[in-house]
């Protein structure tokens, strides 16, 4: 591959893919049903102080 | 027995190799580095053979009452040995501080000359506080998180050991004058191999601990642990590429050249700073400053948010390190705009830290660890709107090559890393010990006013020498010549020179007024001091209105 045609692929599909991923990331994040996983996630690291 | 002429006679072949080596070594250097490592095989051998039951001819298994805890021997050890090479690694800065305001303290050998002496700081307090810092955290959040033992306990303890072995190769060789020239990638071949070796081991107990983990979800602080154990890696293999020039001696040369090798550099750099100083340290901040105040993090979903958005963002700043350099425009206009966009992230994470203390503000005023990681943060939301600014092009001709940059560092490094680990060893030290509370609050309180004065000192001295510097080379003349010579710049900044040292040394006092509260700590003993805070209870008062009230008028 050459320089010219990494950096035409880096500046469109490249960008596309790394733009997508990340905001689909994002998205994922604030699904209405993880609520209740995030809260759990949250306090999980208070769990160990009771050893249950 | 099959299994202790494994493991010690592993080692003592191991040894036996680098005696050859240092006995057909090329270079003086290559020797000394050699016959360090011969040592370390030797003590290798020894230490892995211990506890052998030659009765049984086995190594004793683990009891159930040992299974039942955490694996935390090694976490005491690191807890200590980062207090020490912080101590050592400001020390060395206090001492090159010095330096440059009174040369003659360069001494006049080689080996303790500037050049030799700076990227034995930066690698003390970066890789050898920092590195044993995060660690020694790794294995202490990383067992709790995941409700499980350290996976794989005697790999664990050849990447404990095995990066103290790195460190010392490393310092040595500055001192010595070995260096392939990269900043923050100082160390020579064959050390960048044996890293290479345990930052994989690493990876295996991180991961082989998570695997067999008790809890479903890896709590946010994992993502962050791991993210930097795998970015480092990364880093580190590409940047070093580089061919020996004999096997048997230090010199080699980098796989780069030219503006390639500049960028490589950069983007190994300045992601050091992201996923060791910042990724590594965010997932110390993310566990210990919930614990610390003892309610959970203020969003879980701005942490995802925040560490996704570091991955994206953080990879592509590197290239703000070559502003107005031979690098293509283009790219350091990508560097540019990825490091403004990285403010966002990284005020997010500050704001999702400090609002965790949100219903329970007063704890600031209370409980001097969690002042002190509350100036952390503070530290590492302004050292990251700094940073951006710096970043952009019209601000970076004003300030690089000067020492803004050097007090920007500063900030980053003494204000987030430096009172984020300070606050975890605190937090840690009375549960890894068993006690019930530090020596003394009162010195905590004592070491965090000592730290963020020497901070604010430092910093603000390399602000004004920074700028005056930077406006200092930029003055023309009225016919185009330049009005200042450079060694005009460096006697105009001597007065600053001199307050940054003093702000190191007010840093370096701190550390120390910790060793002595972890030492008595430690040592049991609990110091008899007023407590921080008092509400005032006054017995006169307390008490019920006696005989008889004043008559109550009635109305007309």
């Amino acid at each position: 591959m050459s320089y010219q045609a990494l950096r035409h692929f880096a500046d469109s599909w490249g960008l596309l893919f790394m733009t997508l991923t990340f905001i689909g990331l994002a998205v994922w994040t604030f699904r209405p049903k993880a609520r209740p996983l995030h809260e759990d996630a949250a306090n999980m690291i208070f769990r160990e102080d009771d050893n249950v | 027995m099959d299994e202790l002429l494994m493991r010690g006679g592993g080692w003592f072949l191991a040894a036996l190799i680098a005696f050859v080596a240092a006995a057909s070594a090329t270079d003086t250097g290559f020797a000394i580095h050699m016959s360090i490592m011969c040592a370390a095989g030797l003590l290798a051998a020894f230490a892995s053979s211990r506890g052998f039951n030659f009765a049984k001819g086995r190594f004793p298994a683990l009891t159930p009452d040992v299974a039942s805890r955490y694996d935390d021997d090694l976490i005491r050890i690191g807890a200590i040995m980062t207090l020490f090479w912080g101590v050592v690694g400001f020390l060395v800065g206090l001492v090159i501080a010095l330096q440059l305001a009174f040369p003659v303290l360069n001494l006049g050998l080689e080996w303790t000359t500037f050049g030799r002496l700076r990227p034995l700081h930066t690698s003390a307090v970066i890789f050898a506080f920092g590195g044993t810092a995060l660690i020694t955290t790794s294995f202490y959040v990383v067992q709790r998180t995941c409700r499980a033992r350290l996976a794989f306990p005697g790999l664990a303890r050849f990447v404990y050991w095995g990066y103290q072995l790195f460190i010392v190769l490393a310092a040595t060789g500055y001192v010595l004058g070995i260096t392939q020239g990269k900043e923050y990638a100082e160390p020579e071949w064959y050390v960048d191999l044996w890293l290479t070796v345990v930052w994989v081991a690493y990876l295996i107990v991180f991961v082989g601990t998570i695997v067999k983990r008790n809890e479903p979800h890896i709590y946010v602080a994992n993502w962050f642990y791991l993210s930097f154990i795998i970015t480092v890696a990364m880093l580190h293999l590409v940047n070093n590429i580089s061919l020996p020039v004999s096997w048997t001696g230090t010199a080699s040369y980098s796989a780069w050249a030219g503006v390639q090798d500049a960028l490589t550099q950069w983007w190994y750099g300045h992601n050091a700073v992201g996923f060791f100083l910042t990724a590594g340290f965010l997932a110390m901040m993310y566990y210990f400053v919930p614990k610390q105040a003892e309610r959970p993090i203020y969003s879980y979903r701005l942490s995802i948010i925040h560490f996704w958005s570091l991955i994206f963002l953080y990879i592509w700043a590197g290239p703000h390190h070559l502003h107005y350099t031979a690098l293509p425009d283009w790219a350091q206009t990508l560097g540019m705009v990825f490091s403004v966009m990285l403010w966002m992230p990284s005020w997010g994470g500050m704001i999702n830290g400090l609002m965790t203390l949100n219903g329970a503000w007063d704890k600031i005023r209370t409980d001097p660890i969690i002042r002190m990681f509350v100036m952390s943060l503070a530290f590492y939301g302004m050292s990251t709107f700094e940073g951006p600014m710096m970043s952009i092009k019209a601000v970076n001709s004003l300030s690089h090559y000067t020492d803004w940059t050097i007090g920007h560092v500063h900030s980053g490094a003494l204000g987030w890393n430096g009172m984020v680990t300070f606050a975890t060893l605190y937090y840690l030290v009375p549960r890894l010990w068993g006690r019930e509370r530090l020596y003394s609050l009162r010195m905590v309180n004592w070491h965090f006013w000592l730290a963020s004065a020497g901070i604010v000192f430092y910093a603000s001295a390399m602000w004004v020498s920074g700028i005056m510097q930077g406006l200092m080379w930029r003055e023309y003349g009225a016919d185009g010549y330049l009005v200042y010579s450079f060694s005009e710049t460096v006697m105009a900044m001597f007065p600053m020179y001199l307050i940054r040292a003093f702000g190191g040394l007010l840093f370096l006092s701190g550390a120390l007024v910790m060793v002595v509260n972890v030492w008595m700590t430690i040592a049991g003993k609990i110091r008899e001091e007023r407590p921080m805070t008092e509400t005032p209870y006054d017995a006169e008062a307390d008490r019920p209105i006696v005989g008889t009230p004043a008559a109550i008028q009635p109305a007309e």
